[in-house]
């Protein structure tokens, strides 16, 4: 049998390693288009595991294809900024030209089309993954010729649309200055691994993932976890709605990415590193392999690292395979280990038991390019800029109604509204802050400061024009979380859906001030019950809005007469059909 | 198996928390749900299943640990923790967690042979759950009851995920798992086409670990009767705080 | 001074909790002497007279004439109870919420193991209810009050919960009274 072969051939070339799992059904995925239940036995035979297991792994993850499908793919992306800037117009422009529906195939069985969550592209929207191929300000005149090209076997690349545009609105002194390959690798190498924590101690560095634990103590836990073996993974999973800044990071400075790992890695006493890139980039893959390459070549990787003896470190690429969830630190390392991407438990915190069971520090990849700078320039130099609980640059990724949207680099300490006159925005509405997983800003809030101590965020500012029905554009957030929620626990896996369907009932008209408790109630239920970041932010977007915009809700709102609005139109239909009865008299047909 | 169905390492030396304003001894290490029911103090739960490693999945156990909600079943003990356990903001969001998973599913109660016996029907009345407030979900679940002995009816899972513990920890099988995500996530069995292709067997600790009627052994339904079933008189905890 | 009125509706179910509400027995020479039926299946009187303080429903929501009635009653009663496990999740009836309603009437009319070849007819006069395309609790559809849980519930938790609320205050039931099944 074909899935035989393959699975066993495969299977081969990671050395029979079930810990790579996650890379061999990619590679069969490849192969083969889809992962059969016959090829999860396969899988499963060949690694000798129960097959539940394998078929645990490969149905949870978005990029699967578990049936046939079209031999072209096109994932639109169909998020909240998308949605904003005319992705449901290209979705009907692609069903028309493909003569098919979202969600299938075209009848010659040629194109798929699917929508998927935020690609990374936010500033560049409408978007879409064209067989893994980025396709950016999408117009609907350019449908019919990439539906022809696709159906002509054509180079999709060379299509003008075919182009990502890493443009830095703003450079700042850290993440995106002129950079000297290698030169952090060298610095470290001439310290201790205390002396370069305590580089990052007096740099005052924290996690630019949102949450903004301090760097030092993070690399120190690891460090002083008492095991033969520690890792270093780069988290370059940034799933966020809005957010893109990782995307540009690694297409311009992953000098500057790897260096941070290799520092990581004198630091912590660490041999291998991963970095963890999320399925949407894998355009990024080729040049990110040529720069370890070079690195390899130039000493700055490898044994004996510039010259310093027993300083061995190399990095691997691990590709995701289409899980929100995996921006989660443990989860990410679930997923490195071959596995559904659930978070973990904690404690133990992956800094004592992480990757493989060893201890582990996931750093977001900005972090990881503020370790190197800080090495380069001093930490007193790092602390000098921003506030004083928060030091350094942030990169934004903004985007939704604003002249230039796109990647900033700015000092800690920025408010809002400095914020949106620099993007072109001075008319915001809302402000969506960190994500759908932040909070919803109101103009009351725009004086307040983007720093740790005031406005945390990852980095993702998606901004609503007074137009906008935010209210629709929380449904769709709730809706996200719904859909990326891992289903391990209950308030998530089912708090996320009853939100979002009664978040719709009132944005039906058929909600009551009583809705609006409920909502509230169950929202802060979702919060406080549930086992990671995911659900504990999931009712953010409801929640933030609740408070800060009570009037939109108000006015969606009927009052509470005893009598709900219940559509009995709507459920007579069926009935009426099969039965053959006109539905709004209740006569026969004739 | 997963890193997060470890079992929390124990030390073994006394420590004391304060839960509800009650002092009690732990062994340092031992889960706080577990050092609470040593003590005769009973936290809601519903995925934990004594003699089998936590899952964390329903979180009907969550405490308040020095403010932070957690689930007790997978939480350490160590010295000086201060909890909430017992507290009307807790069983309150119990509660909803318990009603969220009464319309996640298809469970009706009155057709079902676990009622009486149920561990979520007895959560219910336990947390004061009259009936769920939240709209029911009419999802569609598969029935399997394609094996002679043993009767999986996925309408009535909640997710727990004890059944596929206690087939790998205690049965030395690997009879269940999971698949799919968020609110499409089903329980699975180790076979291409039901649980007949699998090799489980109606003595299994798997189906005995099932808190709903979810797996059932066929043939044995409704033996007992109304009245002189497990929560018919007795609420869901009381053995702990005996 | 007037006795409360009370009526007592029935919907999609089996009629159980009003053979269960019959079971109060010789309690009912009690009942007849605090209230006043009005609209009930017990004393077979069809309409509303008047407004009524306590309603009681028995039973799902499956089709339109259910869903009017409802309304109506909820119109009519200060108070309203739903009564059973169909009234408060559909119950029994809602094992058909999963399956489509196509389905389940042509298995009744058109496939049944005594329908003969071509002998099927899914019914379609007129005066017949439409059926909804899926059983619907009582709350959907109005704002219930109190809800009785059971099925049925017991005479002592129906006797309980009304003399309760006939004295004014709030019925609380002990744990043998609340259950599901």
């Amino acid at each position: 049998m074909v899935e035989t072969d393959v699975v066993n051939r495969i299977v081969q070339q990671f050395g029979g390693d079930r810990t790579r799992l996650l890379d061999m059904a990619r590679a069969v995925h490849a192969e083969l288009g889809h992962i059969s239940e016959e090829t999860v036995a396969a899988l499963a035979k060949a690694l000798d595991v129960p097959r539940v297991e394998v078929r645990d792994m490969v149905s949870f993850y978005a990029f699967f294809f578990r049936e046939p499908h079209g031999t072209n793919v096109i994932y639109l992306c169909h998020a909240v900024v998308e949605r904003m800037q005319g992705a449901d117009d290209i979705a009907r422009a692609l069903e028309e030209a493909t003569g098919t529906t979202f969600g299938a195939s075209d009848p010659d069985a040629d194109i798929t089309l699917r929508y998927t969550s935020c690609i990374g592209l936010s500033d560049q929207a409408p978007s879409a993954l064209v067989n893994g191929v980025p396709v950016t300000n999408l117009t609907v005149d350019d449908v019919p010729e990439l539906v022809a090209a696709l159906r002509g076997g054509r180079d999709i690349t060379r299509l003008r649309q075919a182009q990502v545009g890493n443009d830095v609105r703003t450079a700042g002194q850290v993440i995106f200055a002129p950079t000297e390959r290698g030169a952090a690798v060298r610095k470290a190498v001439t310290m201790t691994p205390d002396a370069i924590i305590e580089e990052l101690n007096v740099a005052r560095l924290r996690g630019r993932g949102g949450a903004g634990f301090p760097t030092a103590m993070k690399w120190k836990f690891c460090r002083q976890a008492k095991e033969d073996v520690h890792y270093v993974v780069c988290n370059a999973d940034e799933g966020e709605p809005g957010t893109f800044k990782d995307r540009a990071i690694l297409a311009l400075q992953p000098n500057l990415v790897f260096g941070g790992m290799t520092v990581a890695a004198r630091a912590l006493g660490a041999r291998k590193g991963i970095l963890y890139l999320r399925a949407e980039y894998e355009y990024l893959l080729r040049d990110l392999e040529s720069e370890l390459d070079k690195r390899r070549h130039l000493g700055l990787l490898g044994d004996n690292i510039c010259g310093c003896e027993g300083f061995d470190f190399d990095i691997r690429i691990q590709l995701g395979a289409g899980a929100y969830i995996c921006g989660e630190e443990s989860a990410l390392i679930e997923s490195l280990e071959g596995k559904r991407g659930a978070p973990r438990a904690r404690p133990p915190f992956p800094v004592e038991h992480g990757y493989l069971g060893k201890p582990t520090s996931v750093n977001n990849v900005e972090t990881l390019c503020c370790a190197a700078r800080i090495l380069v320039e001093g930490g007193a130099w790092f602390a000098d800029i921003g506030t004083k609980d928060s030091t350094g640059t942030k990169l934004l990724s903004v985007s939704g109604d604003c002249t230039k949207p796109g990647v900033y680099e700015l000092e800690y300490g920025l408010t809002v509204l400095q914020l949106l006159e620099r993007v072109g925005a001075e008319n915001a509405q809302a402000v969506q802050m960190g994500g759908p997983s932040g909070q919803c800003l109101a103009r009351k809030d725009f004086a307040r400061s983007i720093s740790f101590e005031d406005l945390p965020t990852g980095g993702s500012v998606i901004i609503f024009g007074p137009e906008r029905d935010l209210l629709e554009a929380m449904r769709q957030f709730t809706a996200f979380f719904a859909e990326e929620s891992c289903g391990w626990c209950a308030p998530c896996r089912v708090g996320t859906t009853l939100l979002e369907k009664c978040l719709q009932k009132i944005l039906d008209g058929k909600g009551t001030f009583s809705d609006l408790e409920a909502l509230e109630t169950l929202g802060e239920t979702v919060k406080t019950m549930s086992r990671c970041g995911l659900g504990q932010t999931a009712a953010n977007p409801i929640l933030t809005t609740l408070r800060n915009f009570p009037i939109l809700y108000a006015d969606r709102v009927r009052s509470d007469d005893g009598v709900m609005a219940f559509d009995l139109e709507r459920a007579k239909e069926e009935c009426c059909s099969v039965a053959g009865r006109a539905p709004a008299t209740g006569e026969e047909t004739p | 198996m997963s890193a997060q169905n470890d079992t929390p390492e124990t030390s073994g030396e006394t420590v004391k928390l304060l839960i509800d304003g009650v002092e009690i001894p732990a062994r340092e290490g031992q889960t706080i749900l577990e050092a609470a029911a040593d003590a005769g103090i009973y936290v809601p739960r519903l995925c934990y299943r004594e003699g089998l490693p936590p899952g964390g999945h329903c979180r009907i156990c969550t405490v308040k640990v020095n403010g932070r909600p957690t689930s007790a079943c997978t939480f350490p003990a160590s010295e000086g923790l201060v909890l909430e356990n017992n507290t009307d903001e807790l069983n309150t969001m119990r509660r909803q967690v318990v009603e969220m998973l009464f319309v996640e599913g298809n469970h009706v109660c009155p057709s079902c042979e676990a009622s009486g016996d149920c561990e979520l029907q007895a959560l219910g009345y336990r947390l004061g759950m009259i009936a769920p407030q939240y709209p029911y979900q009419n999802t569609t679940r598969e029935l399997d009851a394609s094996h002679p002995d043993v009767m999986l009816d996925r309408n009535r899972c909640v997710l727990c995920g004890r059944c596929a513990r206690a087939s790998r920890e205690l049965d030395g099988k690997s009879v269940f798992g999971f698949e799919g995500r968020g609110i499409g996530k089903r329980i699975a069995v180790n076979a291409s086409h039901g649980l007949a292709g699998t090799d489980i067997d109606a003595a299994d600790e798997a189906v005995a670990a099932c808190p709903t009627g979810c797996l059932l052994v066929k043939r044995q339904a409704n033996l007992i009767p109304v009245g002189k079933r497990t929560y018919d008189k007795t609420p869901i905890g009381t053995d702990v705080e005996a | 001074m007037a006795k409360p009125r009370l009526a007592t509706g029935h919907f999609t179910g089996c009629f159980g909790c009003h053979m269960s509400f019959l079971d109060i027995d010789e309690r009912i020479l009690e009942l007849v002497e605090l209230v006043d039926f009005d609209k009930s299946p017990i004393n077979d009187k069809k309409r509303f007279d008047q407004p009524v303080d306590i309603g009681i429903v028995e039973g799902g929501v499956s089709n339109d004439e259910n869903a009017e009635i409802l309304r109506d009653f909820r119109k009519n009663c200060k108070i309203l109870i739903a009564m059973g496990s169909c009234a408060i999740t559909g119950g029994v009836p809602a094992l058909r919420n999963t399956m489509p309603l196509k389905e389940c009437l042509e298995e009744a009319f058109l496939n049944g193991p005594t329908i003969g070849e071509g002998d099927g007819l899914i019914p379609n006069d007129p005066d017949l209810p439409v059926l909804l395309d899926k059983v619907y609790p009582c709350q959907e559809f109005v704002k219930i009050d109190y809800i009785l849980p059971g099925c049925p519930p017991s005479a002592d938790t129906l006797w309980a919960a009304l003399t309760a609320l006939l004295s004014g205050e709030e019925p609380s039931l002990p744990y043998e009274l609340v259950k599901y099944d």
